[in-house]
């Protein structure tokens, strides 16, 4: 370990090969990242199958390329799928265990997410699949530095895609009656608005969002029918860190885990990039326990 | 969830209905039939590769049986398999390997996919004291337990890479260096099989006096090893071993490429079931894969005639193969010792059944096959092949080698 990290200050280079790698997948792990907080601060269910949708988007990806296309132009694609997905899973589920406690929700969806990952295996098969995008490779700082183009790519249209997404919070009559329902359901309902309309159409965006994360997933990493849990749990991570209804904590949450991946990785080891995920979440929970805590004698 | 249960009862008649016919509750021997038993992954996440080995098994049970089938005690017998869907868990495999012999009375059975699952079924063989000669669990944790009825085709995993290290000090020796200057980077999975491949890594670099300077264990669902390359392209080291079954094939070699790897020795598992040559045609150039065993070996025996032989029946048999994994030369291999077996003991006596099983001795189109005492087979080499110009030819070790190894290996990025 100590070898691993005087290597970082012998070659400094390193560091910004590690970070740029993190931050540009932590860009993507934001982005599912923010579809769940979207469907827990509005409808308070807390969607374990969120790292299958984004497997779903992927796979789409992947069958766009065997049949030709370029894996990219899936990602419209994938989003409206994704969309019509997410508002039949709404319709069939959701929308039954909406009201329910929290010990409901978390088993419908646990169970999706099963039935999910079953239905890709049984059509795809278990192995592992990629969609190749072709991008180039980009050489920085006389080739010590690489960086897939793809990457790049990624990281824009992620954060075209998020832009988008505030405007049309902000701006839309849909987006200010999803937030009016995420501050308070029972107002938003006497002022006339239709929550459970704004419910499924919050569900469908968010499987829409993680459609297009599977997209860049694919292009980027590698995708198989039992992966998605792993991106649950990073957007869980994320989200819990950032808190809900908070963007910029979770644009800086994901790309902060996806750093911090990549710089365990290096360090300790291959085999605590993912226990690092698992124990940032532990150490979120441990601050958030201390903070609220001392909210609490505050308001006592 | 009342009507729940009219449904499961009826699944469950029809499941004991179906299970009636396909095996009725008999012995081992059914009139001129044999019955052999296997539990296996057809659906879940070893599908694949299950499905592979009951080709494997299927094709040499039709060709045992259409050349006269099995002699016992002077009588023609047929073979026949009864198949149960693990569905890839190791507890329902060994419930299954219950069912087979307790219920069904299955007395011979064929191995399942997969080390895991072996390693599930085979303290239930060994109470029965049922033989089982299996052809997909390599680990060599299998082979350490004392189990007496358990008999392995292929090599175990500690041999997969080892021949890599070899390799790697006869590159070094001839290239006017010492063995022992060699610096290995290694990244395996954190699996019972891939740690096993490491292993016999590890041994053999001790051997030659190797510096593994990178020992990275990649996690479970890994979809990334950027910060091992990363590493690895700090340290510059002259052999880089990988094993992560497929998805860390495919990772590696998607990686290697948008990092620029250029070690000039990359050695790893599952080239074949990731499809490097076809997804990575440029990058995957120069890796070195191992392989239990490969169509060009010059093997043979009475029953395929060579392995190229048994390629081509194989591929006219079975569609959709455009090459014939060893998953299924293996499996069928297991059944050619059958055969064999039960034809030295001229008898169904389990006792003399498995002692012929140990006494095995033969060529077959898979290669030699020769138990240890534990139960492995010590008599075939694994084998290392090179993708050259987007083809796998065998390199190593220099009594199978069509070609020579290319070094420092040529990728297109």
């Amino acid at each position: 370990m100590w070898d691993n990290i005087s290597l970082l200050g012998i070659a400094p280079l390193l560091n910004v090969q590690l970070l740029l790698d993190g931050i540009l997948i932590g860009a993507i792990f934001a982005l599912a990242a923010y579809g769940l907080a979207l469907v827990w601060g509005v409808t308070n269910v807390k969607n374990l199958a969120q790292g299958d949708f984004v497997i779903m988007g992927g796979y789409i990806a992947y069958v766009f390329s065997t049949l030709g296309f370029h894996p990219i132009l899936a990602l419209p694609v994938a989003a409206v799928l994704m969309f019509g997905f997410g508002w039949l899973v709404y319709r069939l589920i959701i929308a039954h265990v909406i009201g329910r406690d929290l010990f409901t929700s978390l088993l419908a969806t646990f169970g999706l997410a099963l039935v999910i990952q079953q239905v890709l295996n049984l059509i795809f098969g278990p192995d592992v699949q990629t969609a190749e995008s072709g991008f180039d490779i980009l050489f920085l700082f006389g080739g010590q530095v690489t960086l897939a183009e793809i990457k790049l790519v990624s990281l824009i249209l992620a954060g075209t895609l998020a832009a988008l997404i505030v405007i049309f919070m902000k701006t839309s009559r849909m987006g200010q009656a999803i937030r009016a329902t995420a501050q308070n359901a029972r107002a938003a309902k006497i002022m006339g608005i239709d929550t459970d309309q704004v419910y499924a159409f919050t569900f469908a965006l968010n499987a829409a969002i993680c459609g297009a994360a599977g997209v860049l997933i694919s292009m980027i990493w590698v995708i198989q029918p039992f992966f998605g849990i792993s991106y649950s749990i990073r957007s869980f991570v994320i989200v819990t860190a950032a808190g809900l209804g908070n963007l910029p904590g979770v644009i800086i949450a994901g790309l902060g885990l996806g750093a911090a991946e990549q710089f365990s990785g290096f360090v300790l080891g291959a085999e605590f990039q993912q226990a690092t995920v698992v124990g940032l979440l532990v150490l979120v929970l441990i601050f958030r326990q201390l903070q609220m805590r001392r909210h609490r004698k505050v308001v006592a | 969830m009342s009507f729940m249960k009219p449904i499961c009862a009826a699944a469950a008649m029809a499941a004991s209905l179906s299970l009636g016919l396909a095996a009725p509750a008999s012995a081992k021997v059914e009139g001129d039939t044999i019955i052999l038993g296997s539990a296996i992954s057809l659906t879940g996440k070893y599908s694949t590769n299950g499905i592979h080995a009951q080709n494997g098994y299927e094709l040499a049970v039709k060709q045992i049986n259409d050349a006269g089938g099995v002699m016992v005690g002077g009588k023609s017998y047929k073979f026949k398999v009864v198949y149960y869907d693990d569905e890839s868990t190791p507890a329902r495999g060994a419930q299954l390997a219950e069912r087979l012999i307790k219920q069904d009375g299955v007395k011979f059975l064929l191995g399942p996919y997969s080390s895991g699952l072996t390693k599930a079924i085979a303290p239930v063989t060994e109470k029965y004291k049922i033989p089982m000669i299996e052809a997909e669990g390599a680990s060599r944790s299998l082979f350490t337990q004392g189990y007496k009825y358990l008999f392995a085709v292929l090599s175990t995993s500690e041999q997969y890479l080892a021949s890599a290290i070899a390799l790697a000090a006869e590159v070094a020796e001839k290239n006017g260096k010492k063995a022992s200057d060699v610096r290995i980077a290694m990244a395996f999975e954190n699996d019972p099989f891939s740690l096993d491949v490491r292993a016999g890594v590890v041994d053999d670099a001790a051997k030659f006096g190797m510096q593994i300077v990178i020992d990275d264990k990649l996690p479970r669902d890994l979809s990334d090893m950027s910060a091992t390359l990363t590493k690895v392209k700090a340290l510059k080291p002259d052999l880089l071993v990988i094993s992560g079954h497929s998805k860390g094939a495919a990772t590696a070699a998607r990686q290697l490429k948008e990092m620029r790897i250029d070690t000039p020795m990359v050695a790893m598992t599952h080239c074949e079931a990731a499809q490097v040559t076809a997804k990575f045609e440029g990058a995957s150039e120069g890796l070195l894969c191992p392989t239990q065993w490969a169509e060009t070996l010059s093997y043979k025996d009475g029953y395929f005639g060579t392995a190229a032989e048994y390629d081509a029946l194989f591929k006219k048999t079975f569609e959709g193969y455009k090459s014939v994994p060893y998953q299924s030369a293996q499996a069928s291999a297991a059944v050619l010792v059958w055969k064999d077996a039960l034809e030295r003991a001229d008898s169904f006596d389990i006792g003399k059944v498995r002692d012929a099983i140990a006494a095995t001795e033969m060529d077959t189109f898979y290669g030699k096959i020769k138990f240890s005492p534990q139960g492995n087979n010590v008599a075939k080499p694994m084998v290392l092949r090179q993708i050259q110009g987007g083809k796998y030819n065998v390199v190593a070790p220099s009594k199978w080698a069509s070609h020579e190894a290319v070094h420092p290996r040529n990728p297109k990025y």
